[in-house]
């Protein structure tokens, strides 16, 4: 099962590289989205809970994008026929899908952090990387979970690109929460965090309830 | 017709238990001392909630079991356990609207983590009626809309968790008003008042279905006769 799901994501990042599709388009979202927030907040600099809002919801968005686009190729080339012909579990297919969304959001993020920190953030971000990592990472790997199976629910409906964002952004609202309250004293300036355990505690809660539940469920999606 | 049985017995437990749900509110539960009259809105709105809640979680255990034993007609029953939740949603929210412009002054209040949790569990569930209508083939919506049941269904206490947490940070405070603080008469009323809500949820709930039942056999008779009555024109 772990070889079948390392061939799909091998298969998958291959993809991404020769067809550049999904991160260029994510990374120059998240981008995007910082000019606009400049604008429509009318400020050069934030902190504190403003600034960890804005960077939540924009990843947040930025994800939509990459979880529309999971199972595309697939759709679109009739590939997915041949996968699912193979002799191959589902849950490995659910892993492949979700290991490739969280390399994905993990490359979108080595910009989208820095590129915030210089555009919008007023503190220094280098301080707070170590907690800063382990927040990102941890909110990645429910983004990727919950991504996937939203990814695999829509993809045979009518209208994917509408069921998408409706259906992953409320079941999104615990990561926000956990991540969003988490990184706020981070962004606030020299002040160690408070409650930080509590929040990475929230986040590993909902990864772990996301994985097992995508895990059980996935083997009666994307059948026939 | 084993989607019938039991339901007029049924409906006339809920109307006898409505009217004494009703009869307690008004004239046997004591105004609150602090919020008046306007507090017996908590009637209605938190059995309400409570039973929307539960329909929700009901519906994703009979998801799992139409995912377990492959039988449609529980796919049936979990559909129309949503249906009929988010129609009570839309009744608590309102209620709980009104209930906070009344005692807080304001329509919506963030602070309230039980409402806004339950706007975000409500957001979710309006997304089950276009995911399940885009998809044609009747045993793939099937599965599909069982997989957003199940999903839904274990996000709905997770969801409540975060929410408090987030909520509770910025508001140290514990929610007493519904807990087990009330007096005698109060909670009695309130008792009675919960089991209304769930009997009419359980009724209209086997209504719903021995209606589609029924719609359903019409529309297989209708087809058996139409394909039978070429042959006796000829």
């Amino acid at each position: 099962m772990i070889r079948a799901a390392r061939a799909i994501l091998r298969k998958d990042l291959r993809l991404e590289l020769r067809t550049k599709e999904s991160v260029p388009a994510m990374t120059l979202f998240t981008v995007v989205v910082f000019v606009l927030f400049h604008f429509g907040l009318d400020r050069n600099s934030l902190d504190g809970s403003l600034a960890s809002g804005v960077l939540w919801v924009t990843l947040l968005l930025a994800a939509i994008i990459g979880v529309t686009r999971l199972f595309a190729a697939e759709r679109e080339q009739g590939g997915i026929d041949a996968l699912l012909l193979a002799p191959v579990d589902r849950t490995a297919l659910f892993l492949a899908k979700a290991a490739a969304l969280f390399l994905f959001l993990v490359a979108v993020e080595i910009v989208a952090l820095p590129a915030f920190a210089l555009l919008l953030l007023g503190p220094d971000l280098l301080e707070a990387l170590p907690e800063l990592l382990a927040i990102v990472l941890l909110a990645d790997l429910g983004l990727a979970a919950v991504g996937a199976l939203v990814s695999a629910l829509a993809v045979e409906t009518r209208a994917r690109e509408l069921i998408v964002p409706l259906l992953l952004l409320p079941l999104l609202v615990p990561v926000l929460i956990g991540a969003a309250h988490a990184t706020e004293p981070l962004l606030r300036g020299s002040q160690r965090p408070e409650d930080l355990g509590r929040w990475l505690g929230l986040l590993s809660l909902y990864d772990v309830v996301f994985v097992l539940l995508s895990v059980a469920v996935f083997d009666f999606l994307l059948e026939d | 017709m084993a989607y019938a049985r039991g339901l007029k017995p049924l409906a006339a437990a809920t109307a006898v238990t409505m009217t004494a749900a009703l009869a307690l509110v008004f004239f046997y539960a004591p105004l609150d001392a602090d919020q008046g009259f306007v507090q017996k809105i908590f009637y209605v709105h938190v059995p309400m909630a409570i039973v929307a809640l539960c329909g929700w979680v009901a519906a994703g255990v009979m998801a799992i079991r139409h995912l377990r034993t492959g039988d449609r007609s529980w796919d049936v029953r979990s559909y129309v356990a949503i249906h009929l939740s988010v129609i009570l949603g839309v009744g608590v929210l309102a209620t709980g609207s009104i209930w906070a412009r009344a005692s807080w002054g304001h329509w919506w209040v963030w602070d309230e983590p039980v409402l806004v949790s339950f706007l975000v569990v409500f957001l979710l569930y309006c997304v089950y009626y276009p995911l399940r209508f885009s998809i044609e083939d009747p045993d793939r919506q099937a599965r599909y809309s069982s997989v957003f049941a199940i999903a839904a269904g274990a996000f709905v206490p997770l969801n409540f968790v975060a929410v408090r947490l987030a909520e509770s940070f910025t508001h140290p405070r514990v929610l007493s008003q519904t807990g087990g603080d009330l007096p005698g008469e109060m909670r009695l009323t309130f008792l009675v008042s919960l089991l209304a809500m769930t009997l009419l949820f359980v009724t209209l709930w086997k209504l719903e279905l021995t209606s589609k039942h029924a719609e359903a056999r019409l529309k297989r008779l209708r087809r058996r006769l139409e394909a039978r009555e070429p042959a006796a024109v000829a």
